[in-house]
C-alpha cells in the first residue's frame, strides 16, 4: 500500500458497485472496498481472488481425524491394552466418535486461525481510522479507497463526479 | 429501517442509556444465587457427593440431569444460527447472537456438573488422553470419555463461531463508543477490524463453513449424551430412540430458553422493531413441531416398552405413570405435550406474554423431563431388591438455582458489554430485502 488514499462514502452498496467501475475504467487497479456487512459480489468487482480459507479447513480436518484415530488406536492396542469384557482391542467403531469430534474442532480452530493472520487483524490500528470519517464504515457508510500514485486532482474529480457523501484523505 | 436507525436501537441501549432499577436489582438477585453456587461447590468439595441425594441405586441424581438439560440449552443456540443460516432464514439474524451466547455459557455451566459430580473432581483431566508417569490412557469405549471430548470441542467451537460473528459488530462499538475505557476494550476485541471487502470475503467463507460443520456437531454431542444412557442394559435407557430423542429434545427446550430470554430483552431494550411479533411467531411454530416430535417419542418410548415384550420395561412404564414419581411424569406430560398445543392457535404465537407462558412451561417440563429420565430407572432396575427412591437434599437445589442464578449474571454482563443483536447480519438481509 504504497503512495496516497482517497476514500469515498457512498450511502448504499449499489452506489458503490457503480463507483468500483468506474474506477477500475478510469485505470485505478489498486482498490478496496469498506463496508458494515458483506456484499455480495464486491470483492470479485474489486478482483479479490477467492479465499483459500476451506482448503485450510479441510486440511486441517483430516489431519485431525488422523491423530484422533490414530491416537486412540494407538493407545487401546498398543500404549495401553485393556481386555474390556472380550472385546477386540481395535474396535474402531467406538473410536468413531473422538474421530468425528477432532476433525470438527481442528478445522474450525484452524480456519478461525487462518482467518485472523490472513485478514490482518493482529494489527489493533489501521491507517484508515486516522481518516475523519471513516468510523461510519462500519455503521452506514460504504466506501471505495483508490491508491492515487500520481495525480492527486484526477483522482479527486473522479471520486467527485460519483456524488459520494463524503470524500477523505488517508493521512500518512 | 435506515443504517442508522439499526445502529442505534443495538447501539444506544449499550452506549448511551443508563441501566434501569430492573438490571440492577435483576444483577443483584443473580449475584447472590451465583454466591450460592459458589457455597454449594465449595461444601460439595469440603464434604463430598453424598451432602447430594444420591443412594446406592441413584448414583447420578441432579448432577447428570441438570447436565443433560444445560447441554440442552445450549444445543438449541447453535441449532439456530448455524442451520437458519445455511437455509437463509432471514429471521435468524434477530436472534442468532444471544442464541449462541445463551449456548456458551450454558455449555460452559453444562460441562462443570459431570466435573462435580467425579467425586474426585481434581482428577477430572484423567479423561484427558496425556502422556502420564503411570502410562494410562483413557478408555476409548466408554461413552464419557466421548462426552469429555464431544463438550470440549463444542465450548471450543462455540466460542470461535460466536466471537467470529461479533467482530465486525464489537467494530461498530468502537466507532460508535465516546473514547475512553470502553472504546479501547471494543478496540482491543475488534482486533482492529476495517470490513475491507476481502476481510468480509474470509469472514463469510470461514462463518459458512463452520456452520456447515456445527450441524452434524450438535447432533453428536447431544447423541453422546443420550448414548451415556443408552449404552447400558438398564431398562428404561437401553433404547435406540434415545440419540435422536435427546438431540430433538434439546433443541426444543434450548429454543424455549430462546423465546424465554428474547422476549424480556425486547421488552427491556425496546427491541420492537427488530424482534418483532412475525419472529415470534415463527418461533412459536418452531416450539409446536418440536413439541409434537416429543409426544411422538414418548409415544414410541410406550409403545416400545409393550412391543419388545420386557417384563422390566414393561413394569418400568407402569412405574412411571403409577409410581412414586408419577405426580412429576404426569405434570411432564402437561407441560411438555399438552400446554404447547395452545401455539396451534395464532394469536397465542403472536402475544408475548402467552408464547413466553407456554415457553416458560416447556423449560419447566423439559427440565422434569432429564430429572425423570435419570432417576426412574435407577429406582425401578432389574432387580427389585435395590429399588431405591431419590429425594434431592437441599445442596441438589442450591447448586441447581445457583446455577440459574449464574447464567441469568452472565447473561446480564453480556447484554450490556456486547451487541446483543447481530448488527451487520441485520443490516445485510435489510438491504436483500430493499432490493429484492
Amino acid at each position: 500500500m504504497s503512495g496516497h488514499h482517497l476514500l469515498a462514502g457512498f450511502a448504499e452498496p449499489g452506489e458503490l458497485m457503480g463507483a468500483i467501475e468506474k474506477a477500475r475504467e478510469a485505470g485505478f487497479s489498486d482498490l478496496e472496498a469498506y463496508s458494515p456487512f458483506a456484499i455480495e459480489g464486491v470483492a470479485e468487482a474489486i478482483g479479490h481472488r477467492p479465499t483459500r480459507i476451506r482448503i485450510v479447513m479441510a486440511v486441517a480436518g483430516v489431519i485431525g481425524a488422523a491423530c484422533g484415530f490414530g491416537l486412540q488406536a494407538w493407545s487401546a492396542m498398543v500404549a495401553y491394552p485393556i481386555n474390556s469384557g472380550g472385546r477386540p482391542l481395535f474396535s474402531w467403531p467406538a473410536f468413531m466418535l473422538v474421530t468425528f469430534e477432532l476433525t470438527v474442532l481442528f478445522a474450525v480452530v484452524a480456519g478461525f486461525v487462518a482467518f485472523i493472520l490472513r485478514s490482518g487483524l493482529t494489527k489493533l490500528h489501521q491507517p484508515l481510522f486516522a481518516a475523519p470519517n471513516f468510523h461510519r464504515a462500519s455503521h452506514d457508510l460504504f466506501f471505495l479507497r483508490v491508491t492515487v500514485d500520481g495525480d492527486a486532482n484526477a483522482a479527486r474529480e473522479l471520486l467527485k463526479g460519483l456524488s459520494p457523501i463524503v470524500i477523505d484523505e488517508v493521512p500518512a | 429501517m435506515s443504517y442508522e436507525a439499526i445502529t442505534s436501537e443495538v447501539m444506544n441501549p449499550l452506549l448511551m442509556t443508563r441501566v434501569g432499577r430492573i438490571w440492577w436489582i435483576s444483577l443483584l438477585v443473580s449475584l447472590a444465587l451465583t454466591v450460592m453456587m459458589v457455597v454449594s461447590i465449595l461444601w460439595l468439595f469440603a464434604n463430598g457427593i453424598g451432602v447430594w441425594g444420591l443412594n446406592q441405586s441413584n448414583i447420578w441424581g441432579f448432577a447428570i440431569a441438570n447436565y443433560v438439560w444445560w447441554i440442552g440449552i445450549g444445543n438449541a443456540g447453535t441449532l439456530i444460527s448455524s442451520m437458519l443460516l445455511l437455509t437463509r432464514q432471514r429471521w435468524r439474524a434477530s436472534v442468532n447472537r444471544f442464541a449462541e451466547a445463551m449456548t456458551l455459557f450454558a455449555a460452559a455451566i453444562a460441562g462443570l456438573y459431570p466435573i462435580l459430580h467425579l467425586g474426585r473432581p481434581w482428577f477430572f483431566y484423567w479423561l484427558m488422553p496425556y502422556p502420564n508417569t503411570m502410562g494410562v490412557w483413557p478408555q476409548w469405549r466408554s461413552p464419557l470419555v466421548w462426552d469429555f471430548f464431544a463438550i470440549a470441542s463444542y465450548l471450543i467451537f462455540s466460542l470461535l463461531f460466536w466471537y467470529t460473528g461479533l467482530i465486525p459488530d464489537l467494530a461498530t462499538a468502537r466507532d460508535r463508543a465516546a473514547p475512553g475505557l470502553r472504546r479501547a476494550l471494543y478496540g482491543f476485541m475488534s482486533f482492529g477490524w476495517t470490513g475491507s471487502a476481502s476481510d468480509w470475503l474470509r469472514l463469510e467463507s470461514f462463518y459458512k463453513t463452520a456452520a456447515a460443520m456445527a450441524v452434524p456437531l450438535v447432533f453428536s454431542v447431544h447423541s453422546v449424551v443420550g448414548l451415556d444412557f443408552a449404552a447400558g442394559l438398564a431398562p428404561g435407557w437401553a433404547e435406540t430412540i434415545f440419540p435422536p430423542y435427546f438431540v430433538f429434545g434439546a433443541a426444543y427446550s434450548g429454543f424455549a430458553m430462546v423465546v424465554t430470554l428474547a422476549i424480556p430483552i425486547r421488552w427491556a431494550f425496546n427491541l420492537q422493531g427488530l424482534v418483532t411479533r412475525s419472529h415470534l411467531n415463527v418461533m412459536g411454530k418452531m416450539l409446536l413441531f418440536l413439541s409434537l416430535i416429543m409426544s411422538i417419542s414418548y409415544a414410541t418410548e410406550w409403545f416400545m416398552a409393550w412391543y419388545a415384550g420386557s417384563e422390566a420395561e414393561r413394569d418400568l412404564i407402569l412405574f412411571k405413570f403409577f409410581g412414586a414419581y408419577a405426580p412429576y411424569y404426569w405434570l411432564m406430560l402437561a407441560c411438555n405435550c399438552v400446554i404447547p398445543l395452545a401455539l396451534w392457535v395464532p394469536a397465542v404465537r403472536r402475544t408475548p406474554k402467552l408464547i413466553l407462558a407456554v415457553a416458560l412451561a416447556i423449560n419447566l417440563g423439559m427440565w422434569l423431563e432429564r430429572i425423570l429420565i435419570t432417576t426412574t430407572t435407577p429406582s425401578h432396575g432389574h432387580l427389585p431388591s435395590s429399588w431405591q427412591i431419590y429425594t434431592p437434599t437441599i445442596w441438589d437445589w442450591t447448586l441447581w438455582f445457583g446455577t440459574l442464578g449464574f447464567f441469568t449474571l452472565l447473561f446480564l454482563i453480556f447484554v450490556r458489554l456486547v451487541p446483543f443483536i447481530s448488527l451487520h447480519e441485520v443490516k445485510q438481509f435489510d438491504w436483500q430485502r430493499r432490493r429484492a
